[in-house]
């Protein structure tokens, strides 16, 4: 029989398999993309793929990990939810490092399951693995379902909770008698749950409070996050921050919610962050925190982190309020709208002097760190910032930055001018090394007409390298760049600095990248010399499909700024 | 440190115990005493759990209880804002009980009660704090206990209504 006719007839059926009753559930919440890989319990739902690939387009990815990270690239740049498909055991496991990135990262992606037949479950069946209890500390929520009328419902669920409030990772289980047990589909979308509040509502009073404390302000500080790319609040923060003159810092999360060049954007929080922001954190008189959770690596020793400010927290998850840093304005609600509200609320002020503050250690980082990473001497090598910069410069700021983990990260958030919102992917919370490649590929399904640059060290390219496959397979356009230092870098300068170099397993006997590229169909070069870096870079950028471009950086090469782990903001390190 | 009893309104859900649990394991927090029941709401269960903290990081676990999608409130309580109870159950050989009267004046004495007499043993249970719970224990022991079970602790606060107030609100909302 022909697919399509089947489809045509199944379609109009209604009592349909617990299979077709999910595949119709997620086309129903306007998937039209999902990242997989199939295996013995989740045949059935790859059966009913089949019958509707027209409507479901199914990417298949080398492992179930790349399959959550391009969900989570998918997921990110697009706003929608990202979905992903494993079979049950090492298939359900090797989802946990994307379920516990998104977690941390607030990333909505839904993890389907199948699972061994409800009658095998607790025999230690073949590919049987608890993962409900295994998952559950790394999802927003899950759930096991064993009976075919339960699917529909639970995925209208698993999709309101996972984009919801605080975003997050949601996994659904489903044995494989389910799959096949047949019954009545309908299909209602979920949009409330009695016990979940999602969106706090904003206290006027809270407002009120806030905007005085700004107001009273002499050398205030904004510093912002994920949540306003997550709320959508492009134009909310843009006009907060410009009718009140406040300069902005960002979290490596927050990067490209306001635009690298923009006047009052004065750079990167945290550990290998920008020196004015870090040091203007511990001098200001209010602090102002739009959608971020104070991380570690941006407050530094939480104990000297803004003492001597007034904090306010915009913030949408109760949970986050007073958990690192105790504040003394929380504004819970969606930031949307609490910007907006804010910025109603606010009388305009300069602040020249504090501005003024603010462009000195901004010389300062310039002179002594920043020079020699973009103009290095001639016969040094290679720097990964002119690399970083010159792809900046030639892209215009408007590409997708797609990060992996580790110095060359850093590097390309602090290096690459954002000039285009929602922009940059990276794993923030949990510093998944192997992230780039799949959720660049997962970002490029999400945003088919925007260029998307995976930037990867040589260590984390190695973790997830398979992942070129699906490159080839799905003929995608995602240019890789390869930062090659020969070391795992930012583990090698921990050594440096730290461990009086002791270089303990972290140098890296690479295989030659060009032609693993090659193997895989994608044209790749490897740059050794500056002189060929130019030329490379426009080759790069303006080839037609995917491109692997390897360029040799200083071996050991450390990056400037740092704060080291246990001091405060305002002891960060130049040199 | 200060022991804290946490009350826990959640749904009724397979997993959802778990979930909990492993909010004090993650902080390497040691659970005193759990119980779980069906609560004065029909469908809503009740958790309590007794932990020893400091009351910030008391004041984060609740904060991150809540947070999950099925739990619509917790509370954490002083041991003096609230009324509290454990039950023990002490299994005595009959005959000890029958060939002295000690067991039965250490029984009376305790306000204990004779739960069930059985040809070879005897239960008796006990309701109060776990000092005195233990007290009983101690006391009966030379005798020869052959099984001893205690409960966790239920507590009730000395509010008004604590979870009914919220829970009309969510009443409210999901007619909207």
């Amino acid at each position: 029989m022909e697919p399509t006719q089947l489809t045509k007839t199944q379609v109009k059926k209604t009592t349909i398999t617990g299979a077709e009753a999910l595949v119709r559930a997620l086309i129903a919440e306007k998937v039209d993309t999902i990242f997989g890989y199939p295996g013995g319990a989740i045949m059935p739902v790859y059966d009913a793929l089949y019958y509707y690939e027209k409507e479901l387009k199914h990417i298949m990815t080398r492992h179930e990990q790349g399959a959550t990270h391009a969900a989570q690239g998918y997921a990110r740049i697009s706003g929608k939810v990202g979905v992903c498909l494993a079979t049950s055991g090492p298939g359900a496991t090797n989802l946990i490092t994307g379920l516990a990135d998104a977690q941390l990262d607030s990333t909505a992606i839904v993890c389907i399951t199948g699972q061994v037949s409800s009658k095998m479950i607790g025999t230690d069946a073949f590919q049987e693995t608890d993962i409900v209890s295994i998952s559950m500390p790394v999802t927003k929520w899950n759930i096991q379902i064993t009976k075919a009328k339960d699917i529909p419902a639970a995925i209208a669920k698993a999709f309101y909770i996972a984009k919801s409030g605080k975003p997050g990772p949601v996994l659904i289980d489903i044995t494989k008698d389910a799959q096949f047990e047949t019954f009545e589909f309908t299909y209602e979308p979920c949009h409330h749950i009695r016990s979940y509040v999602p969106n706090p509502q904003i206290d006027s009073k809270a407002i009120e409070l806030a905007a005085r404390v700004i107001d009273s302000a002499k050398k205030p500080l904004i510093v912002f996050g994920h949540g306003i790319l997550l709320a959508d609040a492009r134009k909310e923060f843009q006009a907060f921050v410009e009718k009140t003159g406040i300069p902005a810092a960002w979290t490596i999360m927050g990067l490209s919610a306001l635009n690298t060049d923009h006047p009052l954007n004065i750079g990167m929080l945290g550990m290998h962050g920008n020196y004015a922001p870090n040091i203007m954190t511990n001098e200001c008189d209010v602090l102002i925190a739009v959608g971020m959770r104070f991380d570690d690596r941006v407050t530094g020793d939480v104990s000297r982190y803004a003492k001597q400010a007034k904090i306010i927290h915009l913030e949408i998850d109760p949970a986050e309020i007073n958990k690192n840093v105790t504040v003394d304005v929380a504004v819970l609600g969606n930031c949307k709208e609490s910007l907006d509200q804010l910025t109603k609320a606010i009388t305009p002020k300069e602040y020249p002097d504090w501005l003024h503050r603010a462009k000195e250690l901004i010389t300062t980082e310039n002179e002594m760190v920043i020079k020699d990473e973009l103009f290095p001497p001639e016969n040094d090598k290679i720097t990964m910032g002119e690399v970083i910069r010159r792809i900046s410069d030639i892209s215009k700021g408007a590409a997708i930055i797609v990060t992996d983990v580790g110095q060359h990260q850093m590097i390309a958030q602090r290096y690459y001018n954002f000039r285009q919102w929602k922009s940059n992917v990276t794993s923030g919370g949990l510093g998944t090394m192997g992230f780039a490649l799949p959720a660049a590929i997962g970002a490029k399904f999400g945003a088919p007409h925007r260029q998307v640059i995976a930037v990867i060290g040589d260590g984390g390219f190695q973790m997830t390298i398979q992942e070129l496959g699906t490159l080839f397979q799905t003929r995608v356009d995602v240019k890789i760049l390869i930062l090659n230092n020969e070391f795992l870098g930012m583990v090698r300068q921990w050594q440096d600095l730290f461990f009086e170099k002791r270089y303990s397993s972290v140098d890296m006997v690479n295989p030659d990248f060009q032609i693993i590229a090659k193997g895989y169909g994608i044209t790749a070069e490897k740059v050794t010399e500056r002189e060929d870096l130019e030329s490379a870079i426009h080759r790069f950028l303006s080839h037609d499909g995917s491109f692997l471009l390897e360029v040799l950086v200083g071996k050991e090469n450390n990056i400037f700024p740092m704060i080291p782990t246990g001091a405060s903001v305002s002891e960060i390190r130049l040199e | 440190m200060e022991q804290f009893t946490i009350s826990i309104y959640t749904e009724n859900m397979i997993g959802l115990l778990h979930r909990v649990t492993t909010i004090f394991t993650r902080r390497h927090i040691n659970i005193e005493s759990i119980t779980a029941s069906e609560s004065e709401v029909s469908g809503i269960h009740r958790y309590t759990v007794v932990i020893t903290e400091e009351e910030v990081n008391v004041k984060n676990v609740v904060k991150q209880i809540e947070k999950q999608i099925e739990i619509f409130k917790a509370f954490y309580h002083r041991n003096e804002d609230i009324v509290y109870q454990e039950m023990a159950l002490y299994k005595m050989p009959t005959n000890i009980l029958s060939q002295t009267r000690e067991v039965e004046q250490i029984v009376r004495k305790h306000h204990a009660r004779l739960l069930a007499v059985e040809p070879e043993f005897t239960i008796i249970e006990k309701t109060g704090f776990k000092e005195e719970t233990q007290d009983l224990f101690e006391q009966l022991k030379p005798h020869g206990i052959l099984e001893f079970v205690r409960s966790g602790r239920i507590s009730i606060s000395k509010r008004m209504k604590e979870f009914q107030d919220y829970y009309s609100e969510v009443e409210k909302a999901s007619r909207l």
